[in-house]
């Protein structure tokens, strides 16, 4: 220890034993290592607190509140079906185009906010960030989670569009669970990559509406994945939501699962995560002195 | 521990890079390299270096020191929201800071709310909050307003909520910093209460202040930080008595204005100069708490026939003023020419055995006081001079050497011998006792 011993000069009124091992040291790190979930778990009840808050105030002093959460999914929905059935006369294999796009617009809206709320998040917690300390990751992380709500709140609507186009439901809607949990991982690399750009480049702010706006057309969203040309499918599915919106429709309205394509989206989101892991964590040391 | 932090100058003011200056800087690294090599000691700063020091567990520690001498720094490593450039410190249980009072809280969540959130941030359990939670309502006065949005609420109660949570942390390592300017008295006095007691369950405390008295009221032991380094680890009382001399010199315990158009006054009169001197004529800051103070003030009279009354006041560390004294007495009335014209040197005595221990400030003015009353010339923090106590028996406190209460100490006349009261005191016990049942 380089420790300079003032114990003779002035003996403590108490002096509990201490610890063999520093519950906590602070020093320069090293080098970027991936997520610390141990410590992400500890503080599981302060990610619980903040997606609350987030939830608790996303729709204070709005006029609609929460039913914003199904209209945004649903009015997009309605602006497709005049643009791409009506107008384009965009093949959908058969499914109804409105709840077609709807199946992907569910997904796609919670991705789309969560990267947008999570990319600000940090540069919008500098008082925390200044003040306290806790493990960062979890402000994006809760950001994305507090989405989730949302989700739930659009789902129903998509139930009672199927009940209307009489389109059954099968067993295979439970692979919506691991659906979702796909796409809150995939969101949480992208967010928490983001968040931590922010920080440095205020540019981001500039940018991610073009960036959600450019994403969303290179995702089957508006349209079918199988109107891509087979030679250039490969490269269009490296996008993880080509595989991921793809299975909500086929796990919603039946069909095969293209495993392949769901395979790459597995593979690149975690590759993804990874990496915004890794760079979260270098990048985290300057938040306080740079945000 | 044993610390440093880095920071390079020029990046604090600009708070944030774009991408594109990012990319232009990269460019011309290569050049830049070359022009750092002579440069670099301009460009970096040292906020901290070499701090390193040990505290043990229920020690309550003052940490002291000028604005940017590095404490807000230490803090920050401290409770890591920063990371150190060199060195490491280890940490032997939890820690919780006051500095992040109210860190987190949202104006649109009630006060309820706010509570399990703020708590959350802290690191307290959802368990732990709910145990606690009605001691912290209590604690804040809050009981009222509980499930009021804190928008609502006043600043006085927003403070006060704040502290109640936080004061409700329970970690080993407590960091306490400049919290106990808000509010007011009766809740800081709360406040400096709970420190007392968390300190007395064996806990750490670091405890950051301006608050001189505070500090050597709550602390054993202070660390002075002069310029990012520890100076001074000492006993409370060693520590600031050193930090208050420093201060008490940087300041002067002389002010003259040469030039009489920049000096402070109107058309009748311009202060030239104050000063402190002690009874032996000597300018000086520092005076003995058992000697008189004696205050000059040099001020020209540009004007005949007013009637001019030099006003003082003396100030303390907490901003008290502890009394103020004017030059109105009949005796010096009869000292004054009326018409006199020209460098007038008034006098004031300030007897030893009055002033507590502390630093002083002096504001002075020169009134007018026959047409109204008009200050002609005011001089705010004048001058300064600490009181200082040698503890050799012979001073108010006499052998006790621990903290005494009062802006004033005057060397009072205590007489105590026995007396006889026969067997009364026996009875009116039992008395007592039997009239309470």
């Amino acid at each position: 220890m380089n420790t300079v011993i003032n114990s003779e000069k002035l003996p403590p009124r108490h002096a509990p034993q201490l610890p063999d091992e520093p519950l906590f040291v602070v020093e320069a790190r090293k080098s970027g290592v991936g997520l610390n979930l141990k410590e992400l778990w500890t503080h599981r009840e302060l990610l619980y607190f903040l997606v609350w808050r987030d939830v608790k105030i996303r729709y204070k002093q709005t006029l609609l509140g929460a039913a914003w959460a199904l209209l945004q999914p649903l009015l997009t929905m309605l602006v497709f079906t005049f643009i791409f059935s009506k107008v384009a006369k965009i093949d959908s294999n058969g499914i109804p185009y409105p709840i077609f796009a709807y199946a992907g617009l569910v997904p796609w809206t919670f991705f789309a906010n969560a990267i947008t709320t999570s990319g600000n998040s940090i540069v919008g917690s500098s008082h925390l960030i200044t003040k306290v300390y806790f493990p960062r990751p979890i402000i994006p992380i809760a950001s994305v989670c507090a989405g989730l709500v949302d989700l739930a709140v659009a789902f129903p609507m998509l139930v009672v569009l199927m009940f209307y186009y009489h389109i059954g439901i099968t067993v295979t809607a439970l692979f919506l669970i691991p659906l979702v949990l796909l796409t809150t991982l995939l969101a949480i690399a992208v967010g928490m990559w983001i968040s931590a750009i922010n920080v440095k480049y205020r540019d981001v702010k500039f940018a991610m509406p073009f960036v959600v706006q450019i994403w969303m057309y290179l995702s089957p969203v508006a349209y079918p994945a199988s109107v891509i040309p087979a030679r250039w499918r490969i490269l269009y599915s490296l996008n993880p939501l080509v595989g991921i919106i793809d299975s909500y429709r086929t796990a919603l309205f039946g069909g095969a699962f293209d495993w392949k394509e769901l395979a790459i989206s597995l593979a690149v989101t975690f590759t993804f995560l990874a990496y915004a892991a890794q760079r979260f964590r270098k990048m985290e040391k300057g938040f306080a002195d740079i945000i | 521990m044993n610390v440093g932090k880095q920071y390079r100058l020029g990046s604090p003011q600009r708070s944030y890079l774009t991408l594109r200056e990012s990319l232009s800087s990269l460019a011309s690294a290569p050049f830049r390299w070359l022009a750092r090599e002579n440069s670099s000691s301009h460009e970096t700063f040292w906020a901290l270096q070499e701090v390193n020091f040990e505290v043990n567990p229920g020690e309550v520690v003052g940490i002291i020191g000028r604005n940017g001498a590095g404490k807000s720094t230490l803090l920050k490593l401290l409770s890591r929201i920063t990371e150190p450039t060199t060195g490491r410190i280890e940490l032997y249980g939890r820690i919780g800071s006051l500095l992040e009072v109210g860190t987190g809280f949202h104006p649109e969540l009630s006060g309820r709310e706010n509570i399990y959130l703020n708590g959350a941030i802290l690191g307290m359990a959802r368990s732990e909050l709910a145990r606690k939670f009605d001691e912290i309502v209590a604690f804040a006065e809050l009981e009222k307003f509980i499930d009021t949005p804190v928008k609502h609420y006043s600043s006085g109660m927003y403070v006060r909520l704040a502290f109640a949570v936080a004061a409700h942390l329970e970690p080993e390592i407590l960091i306490v910093d400049e919290v106990l300017a808000v509010g007011d008295l009766r809740f800081q006095r709360k406040c400096l209460d709970k420190m007392e007691n968390v300190s007395q369950q064996g806990r750490t405390v670091l405890f950051v202040s301006h608050n001189m008295a505070a500090v050597t009221r709550l602390c054993q032991r202070a660390i002075l930080l002069e310029e990012g380094r520890v100076v001074l680890d000492d006993t409370a009382a060693q520590v600031v008595s050193a930090y208050l001399g420093n201060a008490a010199r940087k300041s002067c315990a002389v002010r003259e204005w040469e030039d009489v158009s920049r000096a402070p006054g109107d058309d009748v009169v311009r202060l030239r100069a104050v000063r402190v001197r002690t009874e032996a004529g000597e300018v000086k800051d520092a005076v003995d708490i058992r000697k008189p103070v004696i205050l000059e003030i040099e001020y020209d009279v540009l004007v005949p026939g007013k009637r001019l009354s030099p006003v003082m006041s003396c100030i303390n560390e907490e901003g008290t003023c502890v009394f103020s004294s004017a030059g109105i007495s009949p005796q010096f009335m009869d000292t004054q020419d009326l018409h006199f014209v020209g460098r007038c040197l008034s006098t004031c005595f300030i007897p030893g055995n009055l002033l507590a221990e502390g630093a002083f400030t002096v504001t002075v003015s020169v009134n007018s006081i026959l047409d109204g009353n008009t200050a002609h010339a005011v001089e705010p923090d004048a001058v300064r001079f600490q009181v200082v106590d040698s503890l050799d028996g012979s001073s108010a406190r006499g052998l006790y050497g621990g903290p005494m209460a009062g802006v004033m100490r005057p060397l009072l006349t205590w007489t105590s011998k026995p007396i006889r009261t026969g067997s009364d005191s026996l009875d009116l016990h039992t008395n007592d006792g039997s009239a309470r049942q």
